[in-house]
């Protein structure tokens, strides 16, 4: 009998069909009939992915081939989805957030055109297939055919509101970027090709496949990986598209910020875990990049004042974390990281779009101050997300990210030094947030106070959802220090995810006293931020500040280095070579063959006759060479 | 017996436009006819290898050693229905487009479809000549007489080129003729030429220098932007969708298995031509303002990448190659069809004077992005699949400089999202202005045409390995050829 999980192919199926009828009916329809029809195939896919994490759970795991998808020669890609540990932990985060972000929607974007709705929640519907396919494909082509998917949906959805150019062009550098990395992932799958053979993760991470494989080869196709990565999960050098990307509607910033998108980065180096752990120069360089991503999105975060900037940059940098852990050979605890910061980084977005509603569109937090009286479950719900975020026991993000900066002792206790300077960093700014933004006096206009208002239900219950999340799922990886077998999440995916053997095994009460110091730390800076900033007043950033504020001109960098030379080169491709040197070439040849001209005038007379004699002409031609060829 | 109707088809229809009058009798007729082809083609298609219909053979030339001998095989099955599809889709499109004496530019058009059809199924190098020049003489007057403002000056520019390139390919035809055991233009002895390394670098430089143009190849190629700007659209259309692939045809089926050592010697030279073509032709993208221009210069990356995978001379990249012929015909029609409807509704093609046609004109906006990522090759589109396959030729093929190849092939994938993407946002996104305010939607007989467009662009994207199967066979005896070649290096 076929393995029951031969239909997960209704998973993804589900929101694409979604996306047909949204896209095609955006007419025709009503707006509640899109809504629901829109969030409906994602719960029901989120009913399926409960259901398949049970299957998983008990047992049953399933790779299902479909038809051929390119099959050439010795090379074959069969269009298959694979149903394993990990697949099935990321269904649930995609679908069961997705789904969130969805009803979400329903009241956020609730006065759109009825056209512009449907688009919009079709192109959402879209973001979850491709992703679904990203996580579910059963080789590198399929995984990577989700993977280009995301970029063309993040593509459209920051140029949702396609009236401003600057959105558009948020909207272009983000798949451009994207771009950049997809063709690393793709030389990546060609060495694959060239020296296993097969692109399928079944046949790729056998042990006699593996053995194959030199040293030099793991490496470059690791780090091949890793540049795809990343553009994906927007870490040095290819991030600064994502805080760009925040100029599309605030639940699509929530989509890609959490439940999609960046954490595809994640996904694809722990899948690969047998091969990255091969390689130590890549590991190495994932661990650096990662940290150092980490430390340089915190330090900008210091000083963004526009909301969703602060909550972009702090997406980078807990990415960046997530990659340290990855780096440190910790893959279940980026795993980890990626689920608990789904929760608190969609709630902290979902509710600084709930801000935003209440402040007219308003995302400057200069102009705010004083809302928690207003906005009372907003405010509770974001600061469970900052109390997350910042790590403090017993909430989610205290357990995964305790579990990175103990990897990275392990590794190297500077490691563990800078990544705990920069959780200190995060925990400052999102307290900065919270404060500038819910305590001290209201900063806005007359009008903006008058118009304060809680978000109605459809936008509420997620953010409580998401907050209750946020307190407990940290829950599922308690540490063997605290409770013997309590690493549910790490026994769930061990027959994934190779054992992860310490270089340098600290002891029991070494892990206490880290705990105990990173916790401590991390409430004093909560207290410092809450004295600076608890009667926030407006001031200019100077020096530093102000290199921090601009991002540390990195865009400049790049606009300087790279895309102006390269503008300007095309330009002189254009107007220089191609003008004067190759044209005047062949016009020379074309004054030379005079001639030419002359029969030519004949020609465009409309003559057919002297062409038909110009070919006799050349086939007497023909005989005569042939003649003489033949001596 | 299909294989002949696919040349006489067309070629009797063509000559019958040349009495029609009345205009709306000829478009019917036109069309009734492309249809025809088009069915033939398809009943083809499902014929399976070694049917009798697929082939036919007569006396031709009997004393020159030349017949009329025409076969459809996998390569040309898939070709023939590209040229096929694209008459009825640019007649489709182009339905409300006025021409003078329109039955003498009817009549013209369907004249090169027979010529094109007998390119892909001639299996006698004198008759493959004949149809070359039967492709092309009507091209030069459809110009000329059809064309924009600069036609003249233009079509000479085109005419000199093609000129050329084709009689060196008739001095390169017969030079091997001469060289055949038996004194033969029909394939098999061609195939069977005994040639030292020196006349077949010889030759094979005469026969590419024609295909070379044809395509065309960096630094060959500035007759092209200038003629797919002047010429009519319908012609274009062809030109760029189906006459290109002429040029790239040629090769896997009249030089590589023919002069194999020559191909085999300068494939790193002609690679490293064909990709810095295509970051030339990129660049020159991004920066300019003309829409036909732009398509023009993307459309010399995407050959100059289908040069480079043809050298690539793999499984991969030869089966690559041969889907992506079909894919990139279909996909510039559907952007040409666009630029079409752009420039017939606004009388402009400056992408400066464009912007905010998303709002007004959604259908269009919707099918022109679909048929731009199929032009970026994202997947799911029909060319993904090949030019997968064809960048994966380029990495595993046997030069020392793969890596190098894949990375500057590579570049183009970049740079192609660069100016596609900047061209929807600058034409389709913004706000309108005073131009665009009054812009309609498209009429129904565009959006059907762009329809078939874009299901064909999934259909393939999504199940590519329906051509796949079609084409395995060819590649095969070109790269036995080559295997011979790689244990027993020919001496340089």
């Amino acid at each position: 009998m076929q393995n029951v999980l031969q239909i997960v192919y209704l998973i993804p199926l589900l929101p694409l069909i979604g996306f047909l009828i949204n896209g095609l009916g955006r007419k025709q329809l009503s707006k509640p009939a899109i809504g629901i029809i829109g969030s409906g195939v994602i719960l029901a896919s989120f009913v399926l992915s409960i259901w398949v994490f049970l299957q998983v759970k008990g047992g049953n795991t399933h790779e299902a081939h479909y038809f051929d998808f390119i099959s050439v020669g010795s090379l074959k890609i069969p269009f298959a989805l694979k149903i394993d540990q990990l697949s099935s932990l990321f269904l649930l985060i995609i679908t069961g957030v997705g789904f969130l972000i969805h009803v979400y929607s329903t009241s956020y974007m609730h006065e759109e055109k009825t056209e512009h709705f449907g688009r919009y929640f079709a192109y959402l519907n879209l973001f979850i297939f491709s992703m679904l396919l990203l996580v579910m494909g059963a080789n590198f082509v399929i995984m990577f055919i989700g993977w280009e998917g995301v970029g063309l949906c993040s593509y459209l959805l920051i140029g949702y509101w396609f009236k401003k150019q600057e959105y558009n062009k948020a909207a272009n550098k983000a798949f451009i970027m994207n771009r950049i990395g997809d063709l690393a992932f793709l030389i990546a799958i060609f060495w694959l090709i060239a020296k296993v053979g097969s692109v399928s993760y079944s046949e790729v991470f056998t042990a006699t496949n593996l053995a194959k494989l030199k040293a030099t080869d793991v490496t470059i196709i690791t780090i091949l990986l890793f540049v795809g990565a990343t553009g994906k999960s927007a870490q040095i050098p290819l991030y600064t598209w994502l805080p760009d990307a925040m100029a599309g509607p605030t639940p699509v910033s929530a989509l890609i910020h959490a439940a999609t998108m960046v954490t595809a980065g994640i996904y694809m180096i722990a899948r690969s875990n047998l091969l990255y752990s091969m390689s130590h120069i890549t590991m190495d360089i994932v661990a650096y990049v990662g940290l150092a991503t980490a430390l340089l999105a915190a330090t900008i975060a210091l000083k963004q004042n526009d909301i969703k900037k602060v909550l972009a940059y702090s997406t980078v940098s807990q990415l960046g974390f997530m990659f340290l852990a990855l780096g440190c050979g910790a893959y279940t605890a980026a795993v980890f990281h990626v689920m608990t910061h789904a929760f608190f980084k969609a709630l902290m977005f979902l509710g600084s779009g709930s801000v935003i509603h209440a402040m007219g569109g308003e995302q400057d937090i200069r102009n705010m101050g004083g809302l928690s009286k207003k906005l009372k479950i907003t405010f509770v719900t974001f600061l469970i997300g900052c109390i997350a975020i910042a790590g403090i026991p017993p909430f989610s993000g205290f357990f995964s990210k305790d579990a990175i900066l103990l990897s990275a002792f392990e590794k190297n206790p500077v490691l563990y030094g800078i990544a705990l300077f920069t959780a200190l960093l995060t925990a400052f700014y999102m307290f900065r947030l919270l404060f500038i933004t819910f305590s001290g006096k209201f900063r806005g206009t007359h009008e903006q106070e008058h118009h304060l208002h809680e978000s109605p239900a459809a936008m509420t219950i997620p953010l409580i959802i998401l907050a209750v999340l946020s307190i407990i799922g940290g829950f599922v990886g308690i540490p063997e220090v605290f409770m013997h077998g309590g690493d549910k999440l790490g026994e769930f995916l061990s027959p994934v995810i190779a054992t992860h053997v310490a270089e340098h095994p600290v002891s029991h009460s070494t892990e206490y006293m880290l705990m105990g110091l990173s916790t401590a730390l991390v409430l004093a800076m909560i207290a410092f931020a809450w004295f600076k900033f608890k009667n926030y007043q407006r001031s200019e950033a100077t020096g530093l500040g102000k290199v921090l504020e601009n991002k540390w001109y990195v865009d400049e960098l790049y606009d300087k280095i790279i895309v102006n030379p390269l503008n300007k080169f095309g330009g002189f491709l254009k107007t220089v070579i191609e003008k004067s040197v190759i044209d005047d070439l062949v016009n020379g040849v074309g004054r030379l063959v005079n001639y030419g001209g002359r029969q030519f005038r004949l020609l465009q007379s409309g003559q057919v006759g002297n062409y038909v004699l110009l070919m006799v002409v050349s086939m007497v031609v023909i005989f005569v060479v042939q003649f003489f060829l033949r001596k | 017996m299909a294989a002949l109707l696919l040349i006489l088809v067309p070629l009797i229809a063509g000559v019958a436009t040349f009495l029609l009058k009345e205009e709306k009798q000829i478009r019917s007729w036109v069309f009734a006819a492309s249809v025809v082809t088009l069915m033939l083609s398809l009943f083809g298609f499902t014929l399976a290898e070694g049917n009798s219909g697929l082939s036919f053979h007569a006396a031709w030339m009997e004393t020159l050693g030349s017949s009329f001998s025409v076969k459809l095989d996998g390569m040309g099955k898939l070709l023939c229905l590209l040229n096929a599809i694209a008459y009825p889709l640019v007649i489709l499109a182009t339905w409300n487009s006025k021409y003078k004496k329109s039955n003498n530019f009817f009549a013209l058009m369907l004249l090169a479809q027979a010529g094109m059809m007998g390119v892909f199924l001639a299996t006698d190098a004198l008759l493959f000549y004949f149809f070359w020049e039967l492709a092309l003489i009507p091209m030069y007057f459809l110009c000329s007489q059809w064309g924009g403002e600069k036609r003249i000056a233009v079509t000479f520019k085109f005419f000199i080129y093609t000129f050329i390139g084709s009689l060196l390919m008739l001095i390169g035809i017969l030079y091997i003729y001469s060289h055949t055991p038996d004194h033969s233009f029909s394939i098999e002895s061609f195939y069977r030429a005994v040639l030292s390394n020196k006349e077949q670098s010889l030759v094979f430089w005469l026969i590419f220098v024609a295909f070379a143009i044809k395509m065309p190849i960096f630094p060959l190629h500035t007759w092209q932007p200038d003629t797919y700007e002047q010429a009519p659209t319908a012609t274009t259309m062809i030109l760029s969708g189906v006459m290109v692939k002429m040029g790239l045809f040629g090769m896997l089926r009249w030089l590589f298995p023919v002069v194999v050592g020559a191909s085999y010697q300068w494939g790193d030279f002609i690679t490293s031509a064909a990709l810095v073509g295509v970051i030339y032709a990129s660049l020159i993208a991004i920066k300019q303002n003309d829409l036909k221009r732009l398509v023009a210069y993307s459309s010399i990356a995407h050959i100059g990448l289908m040069c480079a995978a043809a050298f690539a001379q793999n499984e991969s990249s030869l089966q690559g190659l041969i889907l992506q012929m079909f894919n990139h015909g279909i996909n510039i029609i559907g952007l040409w069809i666009v630029v079409e409807l752009i420039e017939r509704q606004f009388g402009t093609r400056k992408i400066s004077e464009l912007g905010g046609l998303a709002q007004k004109d959604p259908a269009l906006a919707i099918l022109l992005v679909i048929v731009a990522l199929a032009n970026i090759a994202l997947p799911l589109t029909n060319a993904f699949p090949g030019e997968f396959l064809m960048f994966n030729g380029i990495f595993s093929s046997l030069t020392k400089y793969y890596l190098w190849f894949t990375l500057m092939a590579g570049m183009g994938i970049i740079l192609s999202a660069v100016y596609t993407l900047n061209m929807i946002r600058k034409v389709f996104y913004g706000t309108t202005n005073e131009l665009t305010a009054a812009a309609q939607d498209i009429k129904w007989n565009e959006k059907l045409a762009l329809g078939i467009i874009v299901l064909i662009i999934f259909w393939l994207g999504v199940y590519p390995q329906c051509m796949l199967n079609e084409v395995t066979g060819v590649t095969e005896p070109i790269l036995k050829k080559f295997e011979i070649l790689r244990y027993a290096p020919i001496a340089k």
